[in-house]
């Protein structure tokens, strides 16, 4: 479950020193039940990545209350909040993929984190490249690839440690059509078995090709809730 | 996190500057190292030395004594040789007693027509200072002096002493600017692999996870650089101690071989590049556990 009580994030103003914080997200409460799906929608600068910030534990809240998974945000220890990360797959909108790393190194980064067994690492490592179409660039660095492929292996790297909880900033924003369709066939798929999934996006022919309740963003607060 | 270079220190972490400049700290600490075993010994050489060699001045030492029946030069020795804890008192001969004098008074002092004191040498063996001493022979031939060479132990201790703080302080010194020098480049690290570490660590690698490698690659650049200065520091250890052995009472070989080497030094050399590894481990440990701290 994901849960957001009177959530308020706050980013400070570095640019002239004593100026006020500037609110960020206001006020916002809303509440994923495991295994739920949201999209989360609204224009340019509204806070949705911030919003999905907070969720992945970038971000502390000025005030307010988060669940994750079960946890409660506020008050964990940094060890206990590196764990709860493992359990939450995340698709950065710029990527985020390590330069020096092949694509299957950084797609297996995640489960080496978590120290799972190389059999299985190659077993799942290779089965996610294969779904999304990169099977055959298992040894090419992200510099050699396309931007819809890089991410592709940003996708393949959040999903392939099955997490309970998936958030996803603008998947689709460099997939072409069918890639995309692929995409959300894998991401409804993993919320059929079990993970929550937040969905960041632009793109509303998406939101309407898979209906699913929507929290939408304008200017910091929750204006759509279901 | 597995062991392999996932984070991509072996570029971010050079492998030239840090052990260059870690062989320079390890070249000087084995310097300290050195200075502090050799003073060290030599305070312990020099003291025992001082501490059991007697000299007895007698004035008017051919003087008959208080009886009439003797010298006072042979009654103070033949009083010497009864008193407990003395051991061989001798006559210092005429030749002896000119060459200590000739670097004050010339070749001949006797020639001078100055009235010179006999002297006596002893050993004492006995237990406590011996103080006492001077009285006792005061009242055999007056105006004799005993130096006990307690005072000069004395300095030699407080010289001596003063040599191994400052070796201390320069092991110490050394250590420091070896862990600043390893913190600037761990720090260093962490700048050029800020991006890669933010990641990781949003993955949900451990802030243990990420400080053991940095703390892996910095302790082995370390070790390498240690390891060098040591080995360079060999010969110039090996010099000093040749120069060094007429001091302990040793004759100089000349060579500057490694053989001139005190025991000791051979036992604690070793324990630098492992001390330099440690210092290295624990100040990559603490400079990225401490920038982590500024991560959510």
């Amino acid at each position: 479950m994901v849960r957001f009580e009177d959530v308020w994030l706050k980013y400070r103003n570095t640019a002239r020193a004593g100026a006020p914080a500037k609110d960020v997200l206001r006020a916002i409460s809303f509440e994923i039940p495991d295994g739920g799906f949201r999209w989360l929608t609204g224009p340019s600068g509204a806070g949705k990545t911030s919003l999905l910030k907070l969720i992945y534990l970038a971000e502390h809240p000025a005030s307010g209350l988060i669940e994750i998974l079960g946890t409660r945000a506020a008050n964990i220890s940094r060890r206990e909040a590196a764990l709860l990360r493992r359990r939450i797959g995340v698709v950065y909108q710029d990527f985020r993929l390590l330069p020096q790393l092949s694509a299957y190194d950084n797609v297996a980064l995640p489960m080496r984190l978590a120290r799972r067994g190389e059999a299985q690492i190659t077993a799942d490592v290779t089965e996610i490249l294969r779904w999304v179409g990169l099977e055959d660039r298992l040894h090419a660095r992200p510099d050699e690839l396309s931007g819809g492929a890089q991410q592709r292996i940003a996708i393949a790297r959040a999903v392939v440690g099955r997490p309970k909880l998936l958030v996803a900033d603008e998947p689709t924003g460099n997939l072409d059509d069918e890639q995309a369709q692929r995409l959300m066939l894998l991401i409804t798929a993993l919320n059929r078995l079990g993970t929550t999934v937040v969905v960041a996006t632009h793109n509303m022919a998406l939101v309407e090709r898979y209906p699913a309740p929507k929290l939408r963003i304008e200017d910091g607060k929750l204006v759509q809730n279901g | 996190m597995a062991r392999r270079d996932d984070l991509g220190l072996r570029a971010a972490l050079a492998d030239r500057l840090l052990p260059v400049l870690v062989a320079a700290m390890s070249f000087l600490a084995a310097l300290g190292l050195a200075g502090t075993l050799a003073s060290a010994s030599l305070a312990a050489s020099w003291q025992a030395q001082a501490n059991e060699t007697l000299t007895i001045q007698v004035p008017q030492s051919g003087d008959p004594d208080a009886t009439g029946k003797t010298t006072r030069l042979e009654a103070v020795q033949a009083a010497l040789a009864k008193i407990p804890g003395v051991a061989n008192p001798q006559v210092m001969s005429q030749a002896d007693e000119n060459a200590l004098l000739t670097p004050w008074l010339g070749e001949d002092a006797t020639q001078l027509g100055l009235q010179m004191p006999g002297v006596l040498t002893a050993s004492w063996a006995g237990p406590g200072s011996p103080d006492a001493l001077g009285e006792a022979l005061d009242v055999i031939a007056p105006g004799t002096l005993v130096d006990a060479g307690a005072i000069w132990a004395a300095r030699v201790a407080a010289l001596t002493g003063s040599l191994q703080d400052c070796a201390a302080v320069v092991l110490i010194i050394v250590a420091l600017v070896a862990a600043a020098v390893v913190a600037v480049a761990a720090r260093a690290g962490l700048a050029q692999r800020r991006e890669t570490i933010t990641i990781v660590h949003g993955l949900g690698a451990l802030d243990g996870d990420i400080a053991s490698r940095f703390a892996s690659r910095a302790t082995v650049l370390v070790a390498m650089g240690a390891v060098a200065g040591t080995v360079a520091a060999l010969p110039v250890l090996a010099w000093l101690a040749s120069l060094a052995a007429p001091f302990a009472g040793q004759m100089a070989s000349g060579g500057g071989t490694l053989f001139n080497l005190p025991t000791p030094l051979w036992f604690t050399l070793p324990l630098l590049p492992m001390a330099a590894a440690g210092i290295g481990w624990l100040t990559a440990q603490l400079t990225v556990r401490g920038w982590l701290r500024s991560l959510p």
